[in-house]
């Protein structure tokens, strides 16, 4: 037999010995295991801010560490910061191409960062007296889908280019490409202790990496469509998806497996993005039919829904005090929600 | 001669792939998993410890809320 077909035959034994082991630890699923929980209460929460100010399709937001200032990028070709308490724009950034996709606040507050079509990462400075670019991150091939600050010395991209990287800021070269997905990255999310991420991509797949070794070390099937958002549970032991197969689902790393889905007959739209409660107990997904659903994530029972806006919503984010929710939509405006 | 070399450059490409292909599941093959039933106590105990930390699940009472609607001033 030749080498090719000799690996072929082993890569097949291995992908059987994996399911046989997921199979094997499987006692139960999460909505069976949660069954005798109580239900998290109907939720019901108001527009408390609607922030206009952008004049296209919003299709970014992230909150500052602070709790009370956001970014967020449109395709008027600006990154809006806003004080969400007030209300009021902080400060407009032009951007040098209006293609974004992405915006990231740094942990520090210091800098942001946006990217898109244009395959690059640019980071500005926000505390000199005007608003500068520090570096353009130029080395992927393909557009720039997520990027996520370590802090004001790394950040971490997802591309279009099927790769990820964690850049260094100041060189603006890549420390490490994250190679394995078959399919656009299109988000990652950053686990609280910085030593892994994980990622989703147009493959349908999720993946987890090391970020010090640059090895993927879980892959975690199930979506039947683009992976298009992705969030850690607050222990970082699981994490959420968002697909245009319209299903949310939950995946344990320790388990391996999906061990729950979100996911309604009637809900036949794209999941564009997602973000978590501070207890992880919900789960508020935004999707193209122009809502955001709540679901509760222990049950997999849709409990509410924030309605509002006459777009897609493109964007969701839930600061890390946990007091609000925001969304953002095509329909050009952010809203607050509590 | 070109004809050769291309199909053997696609011949060691193929091998190349097919290494890492296994090399990758058997990074994934060798890790320890635990129970669902575990995994699942786990994120319901997390959840309802901090329950009372959550705002968006348990409501916030109006005097504490950062965001409560801006009332108008009118100055006398």
């Amino acid at each position: 037999m030749g080498e090719v077909e000799k690996m072929k035959k082993e890569a097949e034994g291995l992908k059987t010995e994996i399911e046989a082991a997921r199979k094997a630890v499987h006692d139960t699923d999460m909505a069976a295991a949660a069954a005798g929980l109580a239900p998290a209460p109907r939720v019901q929460l108001k527009t408390r801010r609607t922030l206009k100010g952008h004049l296209a399709k919003i299709y970014a937001m992230h909150w500052c560490t602070d709790n009370k200032l956001m970014v967020s990028a449109s395709q008027d070709g600006k990154l809006i910061i806003w004080d969400s308490h007030s209300g009021n724009k902080i400060n407009a950034i032009p951007l040098k191409s209006s293609w974004v996709m992405t915006s990231a606040y740094a942990p520090s507050g210091n800098l942001v960062a946006s990217g898109g079509l244009d395959n690059m990462c640019t980071v500005y400075n926000l505390k000199t007296p005007v608003v500068k670019i520090i570096k353009e991150l130029d080395a992927h091939t393909g557009y720039l889908s997520c990027a996520r600050f370590l802090n004001d010395a790394d950040i971490l991209t997802a591309s279009g280019d099927t790769t990820c990287a964690l850049w260094d800021i100041e060189t603006g070269k890549q420390k490490t490409v994250f190679l394995n997905h078959i399919g656009d990255c299109m988000c990652l999310a950053l686990s609280t202790d910085m030593n892994t991420f994980v990622s989703g991509a147009c493959d349908s797949l999720a993946k987890l990496w090391d970020i010090r070794d640059g090895q993927c070390k879980q892959t975690f099937q199930g979506h039947t469509s683009d992976i298009n958002a992705i969030s850690f549970f607050p222990t970082g032991n699981a994490f959420i998806t968002g697909s245009d197969d319209c299903t949310c689902k939950m995946y344990d790393i320790r388990s391996d497996q999906e061990v729950i889905g979100y996911q309604d007959a009637q809900l036949n739209s794209g999941v564009t993005s997602l973000a978590l409660s501070m207890s992880g107990r919900l789960i508020f997904a935004g999707y193209d039919d122009f809502n955001c659903n709540i679901w509760d994530s222990l049950k997999g029972e849709k409990i509410g829904v924030l309605s509002g806006h006459d777009n897609r919503v493109s964007c969701t984010g839930v600061p890390s005090d946990g007091m609000c929710v925001c969304t953002g939509s095509w329909d050009s405006f952010l809203k607050i929600w509590n | 001669m070109v004809s050769k070399m291309s199909s053997k450059m696609a011949g060691s490409n193929n091998l190349i792939n097919a290494r890492r292909t296994v090399q990758q599941l058997r990074v994934e093959a060798s890790i320890e998993r635990i129970k669902v039933s575990k995994a699942s106590a786990d994120l319901m105990r997390y959840c309802g410890e901090h329950a009372k930390y959550d705002s968006l699940l348990m409501g916030i009472p109006t005097s504490e809320n950062p965001f409560k609607d801006k009332k108008p001033c009118t100055i006398l």
